[in-house]
């Protein structure tokens, strides 16, 4: 089967991101850890092509990202970031139907699928469809960020450190539902945190990531076991 | 000679001037939004350009409206004397703020949000229509208010030109030490920036997104 993310070569700058090389699979979780500047971060921009390689291949579902009008493979990555950066002018409604929109689905089906989305995120569809951004907390909005990038059912989703910014004890709730929910999805997923806890609760495999390079690839075991000095760093903070 | 007597035998004039002044003032401020809102949208493009363009406009406001009306007499085809030289001369004037809050309000949207939108695969131009512009619009807005009522009040120079507008009373009350007649031109001009200032005050609040 194809892989959802194919990731050949990739190299951005000189040092930010070099050589990097992995694959994700429907339905698997690839956690992306590292320092603060260790390339996590750019290398998801560079697979959505927010940023271009210098060099390297980025294939989405079989099909080689280059080639593809670069908003048109973004429309098929879901997309979430630490901000959020829901449109605060727009409804939970149109900001889940977002991507939908732009790609010119029916009104009827978009509607359809925010409130199929509302739902698979746990938010009652009656309650929030019509609220505005500032009328949420923080959970229930990275809850509306995270139905907006699964909008149009994209083969591949990218998080950047998406329950970075909220407190304690919702994180650890949007973590356990996160953990339900990717088995459930069958997408690819590319998770960027620097928190090895959440990393190994949510990870399928773990990419170290140090000084832009991929330092270390396995499953949560395997990096629990591992000898590579900078994983054993990151299970001390645990 | 008080001032409703004067209105009242001369109540043709007046509504002339005033249909003048308004001439003046929709047709310049017209055209700087025209002109001053894709310059501001092209700044936050072309950040390189901000300060030449931004320093240009600067520099325009602080000729003094007598003297760019001066200038522009002189000059082929923009100049001469008349309503024309004026209503260039108010677009030069209405241009700076109406390019500087547009290129403010667009920087100032949130980054995270427009990183979502084009992450999310917004063409540059939805990424403008749907949320820089919407976002921005209560900024752009208050820099057409600017423009609107420091034209009105520009526009009384423009007489000096032969321009018309209310203008051609406050000179003529200056020329014969005429204070009714200053007031004559004065008054009806402040009311009508008053009048500008709540229509376009209003319009701010209820077209521009805020949180309620």
């Amino acid at each position: 089967m194809t892989p959802a993310l194919e990731v050949r070569g990739l190299r951005a700058g000189r040092v930010l991101v070099n050589d990097l090389s992995f694959t994700v699979g429907s339905g698997e979780t690839l956690v992306l850890l590292g320092r603060s500047g260790s390339g996590k971060t750019t290398t998801l921009k560079l697979i959505n092509r927010l940023l271009e390689p210098t060099a390297g291949e980025v294939h989405l579902a079989g099909e080689r990202a280059a080639d593809l009008p670069v908003t048109r493979l973004r429309r098929r990555i879901g997309y979430v970031i630490q901000e959020i950066g829901l449109f605060p002018h727009f409804t939970v409604e149109r900001n889940v139907g977002l991507v939908p929109r732009l790609e010119g689905w029916p009104p009827a089906r978009t509607a359809e699928r925010v409130r199929e989305l509302l739902d698979l995120v746990g938010l009652d569809p009656r309650q929030f469809s019509t609220r505005y951004p500032h009328q949420l907390s923080g959970g229930q909005r990275q809850r509306v960020g995270v139905a907006r990038a699964l909008a149009a059912d994209p083969p591949l989703l990218l998080l950047d450190e998406p329950f970075g910014a909220l407190d304690p004890i919702t994180r650890v709730e949007l973590q356990r539902e996160f953990r339900t929910l990717e088995g459930r999805l069958g997408k690819g997923v590319v998770f960027v945190t620097h928190d090895v806890r959440e990393g190994l609760l949510l990870g399928t495999r773990i990419g170290l990531m140090h000084e832009g390079r991929l330092a270390f690839l396995g499953t949560p075991d395997e990096f629990r076991s591992s000898d590579h000095p900078e994983c054993q760093a990151f299970m001390s903070a645990a | 000679m008080n001032l409703v007597q004067f209105y009242a035998e001369h109540s043709g004039e007046v509504l002339g001037l005033i249909g003048q002044h308004l001439y003046l003032v929709a047709i310049s401020t017209s055209v700087a939004i025209a002109v001053g809102l894709p310059v501001g949208i092209a700044l936050t493009r072309r950040p390189r350009w901000r300060g030449p363009v931004l320093g240009l406009a600067n520099v325009v406001q602080t000729i003094p409206s007598l003297a760019l009306f001066g200038f522009l007499i002189p000059l082929p085809l923009i100049g001469g004397i008349g309503a024309r030289t004026a209503v260039v001369a108010l677009v030069l004037y209405g241009l700076l703020p109406i390019v500087r809050n547009t290129y403010t309000g667009i920087t100032g949207v949130d980054p995270a949000v427009r990183e979502a939108g084009r992450g999310m695969g917004m063409t540059d131009r939805q990424l403008l229509l749907m949320v820089d512009l919407p976002l921005a619009l209560g900024v752009i807005l208050a820099g057409v208010r600017i423009a609107t009522v420091v034209n009105v009040g520009t526009a009384t120079i423009a007489a000096a030109i032969g321009a018309g507008g209310l203008g051609v009373y406050i000179f003529r009350g200056v020329a014969m030490v005429n204070d009714a007649l200053i007031l004559a031109g004065a008054l009806p001009a402040a009311l009508m920036a008053l009048a500008a200032d709540g229509l376009l005050g209003l319009a701010e609040r209820r077209l521009a997104w805020r949180p309620k």
